[in-house]
Parts: structure tokens; sequence; C-alpha cells
């Protein structure tokens, strides 16, 4: 990454060599919120690839009855490092740690972060948790075999690494909290003068309502993996019937961190959405005030509904009432903002560039997901597809539907602005429409063979199964071809490609205005802010 | 934090160490004592009463501005939001 500094811009000076130091030095240890966000921008998005082929491994697998490639003990081990990687190290800390440093101080008008130190901490925590996770699938008794929801008793017995596992997820929690105080400190005392709350860019307000369940939630996470290694190492009995203790109880500390976490994952990413569909439609956002009260909205209600993941579990009927009644709450702030993307769209002078496409796709996909979720949500249906590939294809819909594709929106939209260089439209175009088949024809057949009655987690299946699965596999290629398509694109593009000055996509907010790529402290002088982030009259496009 | 240090007295410290050493005794008795389902609730209310003691005095959270407060307040509530609903399991399996 630093050797490509020099490449971008010959001239003008900027975050990039302003300060005159070069190496990986002046990244590894810089304070600057721009370069940590590219530090965690390279580190998430490479476990990001590492998943993916991962998860192509087990679509390989897949493709027909039998054993294919792999037996079912490194089945079990694929799909568990497929979902550790992909959610403890690129979908949590993926936006807020990449495009939440980034962008976050330059649109509220700050020099940098609250803590600038701390928020390196955060990022080599990430790391050495990243390392211990990685290290713990090459030694002790090999890589987790329990699922990424490392659920008891099985996690307490397994002679895999589980504990060295939960011990590297116990320090990238760390890192997350770390990162949210600091961005609540941030979005409330360092914004510049006119930048009141109700100006304050959606991105930046779903960060805020992120940040709270970050702080809230995640310590319950580390001391649930905690008594997971007290259980392994020191027999604890905390989950074991037999010495008094309560497997259930696992499930209900393991949910009420992990289901808040879904809205860690999925917040960040409807902010990125609320902000780029006003800017290629040239039309204030509809309902500003709404879109900010249901991100505050969903953080909160989101962390109330843990119990929609254990119906099955042997939970009480009446908490199986309650869980399933709060559920349903939760759709409404999400459908406020489905609505109100709509409308913002409703006779906008809309324009079909590559990150509003995958913002319309994230859409369709994110309603996709959240509305098979209330079929999940139900307790009733729910009981018929619970651990079938419905529910994969359901938060594959959500999760890489949703926030991976804000994530590539996001790339493409922010990026240039900090390369100072753009992609090529036409194959950005042509990769977003292969990625978008192919993700269909993966995962809508997934949720089919779930309600065909296909388990989840099993690396063989009744050969009635066997055509859908084909099908699946050649949509899993279909949408890998569309990444590598992308990626080859974009960071051409990004480090060889023409220039990107001034405002091309006529955005209102602060990044906006400041030079590209940005300087060291963002701003030359310190901003005074008279106008909402999305009023675009006079902002030329 | 407060410019000024508040320096609580050593008689005062002492009585609220009595008072915790009291309440520990309180919660050994009723363990003795037959109640039934309200003995985790008495317990817990006993324990309650004793960290609350600890952070406002101890940790000097009496003396503290109103967002300290408040902060804790609202992780307290947290909590107690994310133990109650888990009785909706635990109180009707």
């Amino acid at each position: 990454m630093a050797s490509n500094a020099p490449v971008h811009h010959a001239t003008g000076s900027s975050f990039w060599n302003d300060t005159g130091k070069t190496g990986i030095t002046s990244w590894i240890f810089s304070t600057d919120h721009k370069r940590i966000g590219f530090l965690y921008f390279y580190s998430t998005f490479g476990f990001f690839l590492v998943g993916v082929l991962l998860g192509l491994l087990l679509r390989i697998e897949l493709m027909a009855p039998g054993r294919t490639i792999m037996g079912p003990q490194t089945y079990n081990a694929l799909f568990t490092v497929h979902g550790v990687v992909m959610i403890f190290l690129f979908i949590i800390p993926g936006i807020p740690g990449a495009f939440g440093n980034l962008v976050m101080p330059i649109q509220i008008g700050a020099r940098d972060v609250a803590f600038p130190r701390l928020n390196l901490l955060s990022w080599w925590l990430y790391i050495i948790g990243a390392v211990i996770v990685l290290t713990s699938l090459f030694s002790g008794g090999g890589a987790p075999d329990t699922g990424w929801t490392f659920y008891v008793p099985f996690s307490s017995r397994t002679g895999t690494n589980v504990s060295l596992a939960v011990f590297g997820v116990f320090i990238v929690g760390f890192s997350s909290i770390l990162t949210g105080v600091n961005f609540v400190t941030t979005i409330h005392r360092l914004r510049t003068e006119g930048m009141s709350w109700g100006r304050i860019p959606l991105f930046t307000w779903s960060l805020y309502a992120t940040a709270w369940v970050q702080i809230l939630a995640t310590p319950i996470l580390a001391i649930t993996l905690v008594l997971v290694m007290a259980e392994r190492i020191i027999g604890a009995g905390l989950f074991d019937p037999t010495r008094g203790g309560d497997p259930v109880m696992y499930q209900h500390l393991f949910w009420i961190y992990s289901h808040p976490a879904v809205y860690i994952m999925i917040l960040p990413a409807m902010g990125i959405i609320s902000d780029i569909i006003p800017v290629f439609s040239r039309k204030p956002i509809f309902g500003y005030k709404m879109i900010a009260f249901s991100s505050v909205a969903i953080a909160a209600a989101g962390s109330l509904v843990w119990g929609h993941h254990m119906f099955t579990s042997g939970m009480s009927d009446t908490a199986v009432m309650v869980f399933s009644f709060l559920t349903f709450v939760v759709a409404i702030p999400s459908a406020i903002k489905v609505f109100n993307w709509v409308s913002t769209l409703y006779k906008g002078s809309i324009s079909l560039e590559a990150p509003m496409l995958f913002a319309l796709s994230f859409i369709l996909l994110f309603s996709i997901g959240g509305l098979s979720g209330l079929i999940l949500g139900a307790a009733a249906t729910d009981i018929h597809v619970h651990d079938t590939h419905f529910v994969v294809g359901h938060f594959h819909y959500v999760m890489f539907g949703g926030t991976a594709f804000a994530f590539f929106a996001a790339m493409h939209y922010w990026l240039p602005k900090f390369y100072g260089r753009r992609y090529a439209e036409k194959p950005a175009v042509v990769a977003w429409a292969l990625m978008f088949s192919g993700f269909n024809i993966l995962y809508f057949t997934m949720q089919v063979l779930g309600m065909q009655g296909m388990p989840r987690r099993y690396y063989d299946y009744l050969p009635e199964f066997a055509n859908l699965n084909l099908v699946a596999t050649i949509g899993s290629w279909i949408l890998a071809a569309g990444l590598v398509i992308m990626l080859v694109n974009l960071f051409r593009g990004l480090w060889w490609g023409v220039p990107f000055e001034g405002n091309p996509w006529g955005g209102a907010s602060l990044e906006w205005s400041v030079p590209t790529p940005p300087p060291t402290e963002n701003f030359i002088e310190e901003p005074v802010v008279t106008h909402g982030p999305y009023d675009f009259n006079g902002v030329e496009r | 934090m407060n410019e000024h240090h508040h320096i609580v007295s050593y008689s005062k410290l002492i009585a609220i160490w009595l008072i915790l050493l009291a309440l520990t005794a309180l919660t050994v008795a009723i363990t003795r004592v037959n109640l039934g389902g309200y003995k985790v609730l008495g317990a817990l209310v006993i324990a309650c009463v004793k960290s609350g003691l600890v952070i406002a005095v101890f940790m000097h959270m009496k003396y503290e501005g109103r967002l300290l407060r408040w902060l804790l307040f609202l992780a307290l509530v947290t909590l107690a939001v994310f133990i109650g609903l888990t009785f909706f399991d635990v109180l009707y399996r």
C-alpha cells in the first residue's frame, strides 16, 4: 500500500505525502484517521477475500452429493472458519473501521477522531486478534469445527482449537469497543461550527447508533467467550446440566451480543445507502429525521430480539412469544428506511452509475433478506425452516447482499476521493451485473433448498437436492467472476486511472468540499456549515 | 472530573465497610431460609445494594457530574433489560 502512494499524485500535496514520511512505519504507526482507515480497509478486505475463497470451496463440495473435494471434518472446519473470518474479521469491523475512519471525521468537519492514538490501538488489537484466530487454525487440535457460534456443549468438548480461536475473537471485540468509544466521543465533541445534530450526514448518524451498540453489547460477547474458555480449561460446569449448569444460558449470552452485532453490521451499510441515493437522484433525502431516528430505534429495539435464534432450543413458550413479537417490532424502523429511500428516488433525476447500482441492489437484496427474516422471526414457520439452507440464504441476503454490497458501493463512491483517481465505468457496471445475477442464483436457490428441507452444516445431502445445489454452485462462480472484474477494474483505476478531481458525483456533504485527496488534517481552514448534507442547491455535477 | 478532590473521611469508609460485611452475612443467612424462587431475588437485591454502595462511595460516583452518572445509569439499565428478558425463559420454562 505504502509503495503505491507516490504513484497517485505526483502533483499536489495530500495525506499520501504531505507529512514527508514514507515507508511501512508511516502507515502502521500513523494516527491519521485516513491512514488508519486504509489500514482497516486493506486488512478487512483481505480477510473478506479469504472468506470468499473458503465459501467457494464449500460450494464446490456441495456441487454434487457425496464426497466431492473434502471429507466431513474438513467441511466442518471450513464453514466455521468461513463464518468466523467473515463475521468477526470482515463485516463487524469493515465499514466502521474502513469507511467510518476515512469519511466520518471529514463529514462533521473535524481534523481527526477524538482519540487518534486509541484509534491506532484499536487497529492493532484487531490485527493481534486476527493473528491469534489464524494461529488457532494451524496449531493444537486443528481448526475449530463448531460453527462460528461456538455452541456448547460441543464447543466445550471438541478436541479442536476452540480456546485459542475464542481468545482471538475476544481481543477483536476490544478493538470494536474502542472504535465505538472513539466515534461516540468524536461525534459529540468534534463537530465543526454549524454542524448541528440535524445537519449530520446520515452515514455518520448510522455510525453513531452503531457505536453505542458496540460499546454496550460487545462486553457481553467477551464475557461469554471467557466462560467458554473457563468451561474448557478448568471445567467450570456453567453450561453443563450434570453439574447444575444450563446449555441454553450459553445461547442467551451468545445471542445477547450476536444479534445486536447483526445491527453493527447492517446499520453503517444503511448509512452508506442513505448518503449515496440522494446524490445520484439529485434530490434531498426524503425523511431525514426519520432515517436518523430509525437508526437509533433499530439499535435499541434490535438489542432486545436475540431470543429469535433460539425458538427450537427448548426455551420457554412465553419467551418464544415475547421475542417473536419484539422481532416484528424491528421490522418497523427497517421498513421506514426502505420506504424513505424509495421516496427519495421518486421523481429524482437518477443517474445509474456504479455506486448507485450497488446501492439500488442493496435495497432489493436487503428487502428480500429482511422479509425472509420475518419467516424466521415468526415462531411457527421458524420451526419448519430452522437450521436449513433457508437460514443460510436469509443471512447471506442481509449480510452479503446488504452489508457487502453497501461496502462495494462505498468503495466506488468514496475511494476515488481518497486516491484522486477513478475506475472505468463500463467494466464496473458489467461486474455489478454479474455479481447481482450470480448472487441471486446462489442464494435464492439456497432458500428454495431450505424450504424443501435441506439442512445446513452437512457436507452431504439426499440425491433429490442435487440439481438445485449444482445451480447454486454455478451461481457462486458467476458471483466470483463479477467480484474479480470489479476488483481488477477498481484498483487498476485507483492506482493508475484518470484523475478524479473536484466533486464529480455532486455531493453536498463536507467530504466533497475538501481537496482531492484530502490533506492530513482534512481542512485548509476550519469549515462553517450553513446548509444540510443533502441540500444540492448550487452544487454542480 | 471534578476540579476539587473529595476526601471521604475514614469513619464514613469504615461505616460503609461494616455495612458491606453485614450484607454479606445476610446473603449467607438467607440461603438457610427456605424461600424457593425468591432466594435468587433476595441475593440479587442484596448484591445490587452492595455494588451500589461501592460505586457511590468507594468509586466516588456520588461526587461525579451528571454525565458520568447518566452513562453509568444507561449501562445498568441495559444490563437490567438483558437479564430481565432472559427471565421470560427461565421463569416459564
